[in-house]
């Protein structure tokens, strides 16, 4: 049998410069093909058909999308501020991809030479570099707005910032969770203590996956928090003037935000590549690519192959693609929030439930540690039953009307005016 | 004046929940997208069914041996509200009328269908057919050879005696 180490040398250079090429490329698909998805799946919903003619079943569309944006003539607004304005878009498709590379997507695969750890950039920040660097993305929106010179654009960047920053924090929060569980920022590491918890975490944080997926909505922009954009208010928000390929990149960044979003909650909560069962685990322990551990505490080695790396990479874009199902399907079935609801829900729900949340569940997490009970499946079912006992509590108690109400559901709010007098005639203006 | 303000029954915060309605319209919309009954008419392949009193594209209709029946009375172009008919007439050796000229301008027509009522001899008609892009303007002018090699069904104008075209 062949050595179990890691690559080392040249080779581990020509498959990070191959995992890059690969994965990448794989990305910008995904992303070409979320927007035919977004646009076949918005029409199944509306009991329609949806572009079938470029191509078998529509599939060229993108192509042909991306060859009509490349050629349309490229506007510069002429009191717009000119290098934000260029620079705008940049700054936004830029973070939607690079936020990829610390995503694990696979089991590693054996090699002649080593074995391949299947992430582009096993970083020890992990988790910090993702929120550092989708952080980065409200630049671009909020530049793009001002640098237009045109009110609803600048509208649109206004509220991208408000609300991506206000989000971003119950964000952070519900990560925070997370973190507390799996012992570490690394997102191989992360999945490891799924694999080892013998429970992905979506069951013992539930509110926290809920909270994730409901700030992720409003980070990417996407409906029932499509404020900056708003069609129906502000024209289309921030990239009004936007045209051709720097509106495609508009398009990317969002449609990249999307798809790492949905790589990440099946990363933080359903077990990345994971599928159940010990077959496929494996982690560096001590230099050894271990499966687990004996009940002894001595360390099963692991047996990577490649039809398991095939498998769980396909895991992987299985629990993916449903995510981003999920995206499109809520953006074609919710209405937009108001402004001031958006407000509500992140500084007045989120944030104080995600802090409670947290704290309840690191009370939870010391005294499982006190008893003694082992990182296993009955610790990860004690947490679970605390965790679900908290979704029901706040499902009760925040979504009775205090989440999101219609103006005239709110008795103090409600418009009392049944009719209003006015003078039978009106004097003319000489 | 008094304007009235219609005030909703609304159901109160006690009774109101987010979670519940996005969820039941979200099952919602998950049953029509797995539906496979859809609204869409493919176009090009699946055609509409035109009704009988559709009323398009002109077709002039011609005698056994190839002449086209018009006699060049001059009723359509003076009935015509558009003034899309050029019409000019000539007599042969027997004393037969006939058109020397007769032309259709596609992009004034309103389709109005006025020319085949005022027609005597049933000439000219307008047609069940609505295809008829071309690349040049000057195309839309139909001739009299191209009205007479027109060959979609005519238009049932409206009958009295038959008022649902029944």
């Amino acid at each position: 049998m062949e050595a179990l180490h890691p690559i080392t040398g040249i080779p581990a250079l020509v498959a990070m410069v191959l995992k890059i090429l690969v994965f990448f490329t794989i990305l910008l698909l995904v992303i070409a093909y979320t927007t035919l998805a977004e646009r076949r799946v918005a029409a199944w919903i509306q009991d329609r058909i949806g572009p079938n003619r470029v191509g078998p079943f529509g599939l060229l569309q993108p192509i042909a999308d991306g060859i009509k944006n490349i050629l349309k003539e490229e506007t510069l607004p002429a009191t717009s501020a000119k290098l934000y304005f260029l620079l705008g878009p940049v700054l936004t498709v830029g973070p939607a991809l690079v936020l990829f590379a610390v995503i694990p997507f696979a089991a590693p695969l054996p090699t002649p030479w080593g074995v391949v750890d299947m992430v582009v950039a096993d970083v020890p920040i992990g988790i910090l570099y993702i929120l550092a660097i989708s952080s980065l993305a409200v630049y671009g929106i909020v530049l793009g707005g001002w640098a237009s010179n045109n009110k609803y654009a600048f509208l649109g960047g206004l509220r991208a910032s408000a609300q991506m920053v206000s989000y971003e924090v119950a964000l952070g929060l519900s990560v925070v969770a997370v973190l507390m569980l799996a012992g570490n920022v690394t997102l191989t590491q992360v999945i490891w203590q799924q694999q080892q918890l013998h429970l992905w975490f979506v069951l013992p944080l539930s509110l926290a996956f809920i909270f994730f997926i409901t700030s992720a909505f409003a980070e990417s922009n996407r409906l029932p928090f499509d404020m900056p954009e708003a069609e129906s208010e502000l024209v289309t928000g921030y990239h009004t003037e936007y045209s051709a390929m720097s509106y495609a990149m508009y398009m990317m960044g969002e449609f990249g935000h999307m798809a790492t979003a949905s790589a990440l909650m099946a990363t933080l909560f359903f077990g990345g590549w994971d599928l159940p069962g010990a077959w496929d685990n494996a982690f560096w322990y001590q230099g050894q690519l271990i499966s687990g551990f004996a009940a002894d505490g001595s360390a099963i080695l692991a047996h990577p192959a490649v039809w398991k790396t095939l498998v769980t990479f396909a895991a992987f874009g299985l629990k993916t693609a449903f995510f981003l199902l999920v995206y499109i399907w809520v953006r074609w079935t919710l209405p937009r929030f108001r402004y001031d609801q958006v407000m509500s829900l992140g500084w007045k729900v989120l944030l104080p439930t995600a802090l409670g949340y947290v704290m309840i569940m690191a009370a939870s997490m010391l005294v499982l540690d006190e008893l003694g009970v082992r990182y296993g499946l009955l610790y990860g079912l004690a947490l679970t039953a605390v965790s679900l006992i908290c979704t029901v509590a706040f499902v009760f108690f925040f979504d009775r009307g205090r989440t999101i109400t219609g103006a005239g559901a709110q008795p103090g709010q409600k418009v009392e005016i049944k009719s209003i007098s006015r003078p039978a005639s009106v004097p003319a203006a000489d | 004046m008094t304007i009235s303000v219609k005030v909703m029954a609304r159901p109160g915060p006690e009774k109101t929940s987010y979670l519940r309605a996005a969820l039941s319209g979200m099952a919602l919309t998950f049953r029509h997208m797995i539906n496979p009954a859809k609204v869409t008419q493919q176009y090009p392949e699946e055609q509409t069914d035109l009704h009988p009193r559709w009323r398009g594209t002109h077709r002039m209709e011609v005698h056994a041996d190839g002449r086209p029946k018009c006699v060049a009375c001059g009723l359509c172009p003076t009935v015509c509200p558009a003034n899309c008919i050029r019409l000019v007439g000539g007599e042969d050796d027997q004393g037969n009328r006939y058109p020397v000229v007769y032309e259709i301008d596609e992009f004034r027509c309103i389709f109005c269908g006025m020319c085949q009522e005022v027609c005597p001899v049933e000439a000219i008609h307008v047609g069940q057919h609505f295809e008829n892009a071309e690349y040049k303007r000057d195309r839309f002018v139909y001739d009299l050879d191209r009205l007479m090699e027109q060959d979609h069904p005519v238009t049932n104008l409206w009958d009295p005696s038959d008022p649902r075209s029944e």
